[in-house]
């Protein structure tokens, strides 16, 4: 029964976590560093990718305990490999990109209690292997990155007119609505992207579900000529039965 | 004293946790849909924090940097670890501590305090303290006047999302969307308090 079961491909998991379930999107988990940290594309994508990084780190290695750990105690050992992989991470933002170490300034060490990493290490990682978790670890990853990106992009086009990104200017809007990067711009930015992405799921979901419906009509309306078909089919085999039996009977 | 009257206002009304520091939204969305449960929501964040506050700049101050009690080595680098271990446990004592002193305070937030670990207002709170060199005074006030921030608007909020609920919103924008919504002009309104100091 076991190998009958579908393999998840890797495709699947980054699939999965960059569309299907995206963190920022779709299971609205992680929202301290989405709004406060997406003032602009290049803290956006920064944040992003430290939290890819945690990510694929924390869910390899408790995939790799979990076996070991109690369950009564899972929680607080998780919560220390966590803290372990984040520090690692301030550490070398420290290091290297000073600049970005400034700017996400209280959200670096805030990712330790990001719901994201606890929760696919609780929900993912507990049971499946390390090489789907580290894959699962990406997909995930991936879509909050992406979900930042989308929000900061938005963000940073118009409310200050354009998108920089390592010195270069993407794109240059006409217009500048300035309250856009200021916190109260950060939850109506992220309202209205949620809310239009629902409405055109839902929008899909009953399209989906219309096209199902008419497929099930004409299936029905099929079965239905069938047995009529069938029916009929009966009917005159009695016919030929009764006319055989006034025939045999004269 | 006029010193902490201004950081107690401040961090009550113009950089407030939720809506101008973006700091515990999970609990925010989260628990906001009833009045009942975001008052006690808001309660045990408020004795978390101001307790946390207080233990973990004790602990940074003393114990992390080098003291009295640790003449050895500069251990400030490892708070990030240190400051959630202190607050899983902390959280796990006061759990403990209420339900023995008063049941019926524990009756009210027991369900809330295992969330609070979690909560990165805590932790936030914790590392502001430390970052902006906070004397022990300042800390008290820094930190219950947040989190007394944090229990004035999530209460707040929780009447504007009961009342929202009966409202005929677009479906998309049922729920999460349309609180965000909310809390964007909520938001705007705090803004206007930057005018008091």
């Amino acid at each position: 029964m076991a190998n009958k079961k579908r393999r998840i491909t890797p495709k699947d998991n980054i699939l999965k976590g960059l569309f299907k379930e995206n963190p920022t999107f779709v299971l609205v988990l992680g929202m301290c560093p989405t709004l406060g940290v997406t003032t602009s594309l290049e803290n956006g994508l920064g944040m992003g990718l430290s939290v890819l990084f945690v990510l694929i780190l924390t869910n390899g290695l408790i995939a790799l305990i979990k076996d070991i750990v109690p369950p009564e105690i899972r929680i607080p050992v998780y919560i220390v490999v966590i803290a372990l992989v984040v520090t690692l991470i301030e550490w070398l933002l420290n290091a290297y990109i000073p600049n970005l170490y400034d700017a996400l300034g209280i959200y670096l060490p805030l990712i330790v209690v990001n719901c994201i990493i606890l929760g696919r290490a609780e929900a993912y990682a507990s049971d499946n292997t390390i090489k789907d978790s580290i894959f699962d670890g990406i997909g995930m990853g991936l879509g909050f990155t992406l979900g930042l990106s989308t929000l900061a992009f938005t963000r940073e086009l118009l409310g200050t007119g354009s998108v920089e990104l390592l010195g270069f200017t993407l794109f240059e809007a006409s217009v500048a609505a300035t309250f856009l990067v200021s916190p109260p711009g950060a939850f109506l930015t992220l309202g209205l992207l949620i809310g239009i992405i629902n409405t055109v799921r839902i929008d899909k979901q009953k399209k989906a579900k219309a096209i199902m419906d008419e497929k099930i009509k004409v299936a029905l309306a099929k079965k239905a000529a069938k047995k009529a078909a069938l029916e009929e089919e009966q009917n005159k085999d009695i016919f030929k039965i009764n006319t055989k039996e006034v025939l045999t009977n004269e | 004293m006029n010193e902490l009257l201004t950081l107690a206002f401040t961090s009550f009304l113009v950089q407030n946790i939720i809506l101008n520091q973006f700091l515990g939204i999970c609990s925010f969305l989260g628990v906001s849909n009833k009045r009942s449960k975001a008052l006690g929501m808001g309660l045990a964040v408020f004795f978390v924090i101001t307790i946390a506050g207080m233990v973990t700049w004790a602990v940074y101050y003393y114990i992390l940097s080098p003291s009295e009690f640790n003449n050895f080595t500069d251990l400030t680098f490892m708070r990030t670890i240190v400051f959630i271990l202190v607050i899983a446990a902390m959280v796990q004592i006061l759990e403990m501590a209420i339900k023995k002193f008063s049941p019926e305070l524990y009756s009210a937030l027991g369900v809330y305090l295992p969330l609070i670990t979690t909560n990165c207002a805590v932790l936030g709170v914790a590392l502001l303290n430390i970052q902006n060199g906070f004397t022990f005074t300042e800390t008290i006030v820094f930190s219950a006047f947040t989190s007394l921030g944090y229990t004035a608007v999530i209460f707040t909020f929780s009447y504007i999302r009961e009342a929202m609920n009966k409202a005929p919103i677009p479906e998309g924008f049922k729920g999460i969307p349309s609180g965000l919504i909310a809390a964007s002009i909520m938001a705007f309104i705090f803004k206007g308090f930057m005018g008091l100091i």
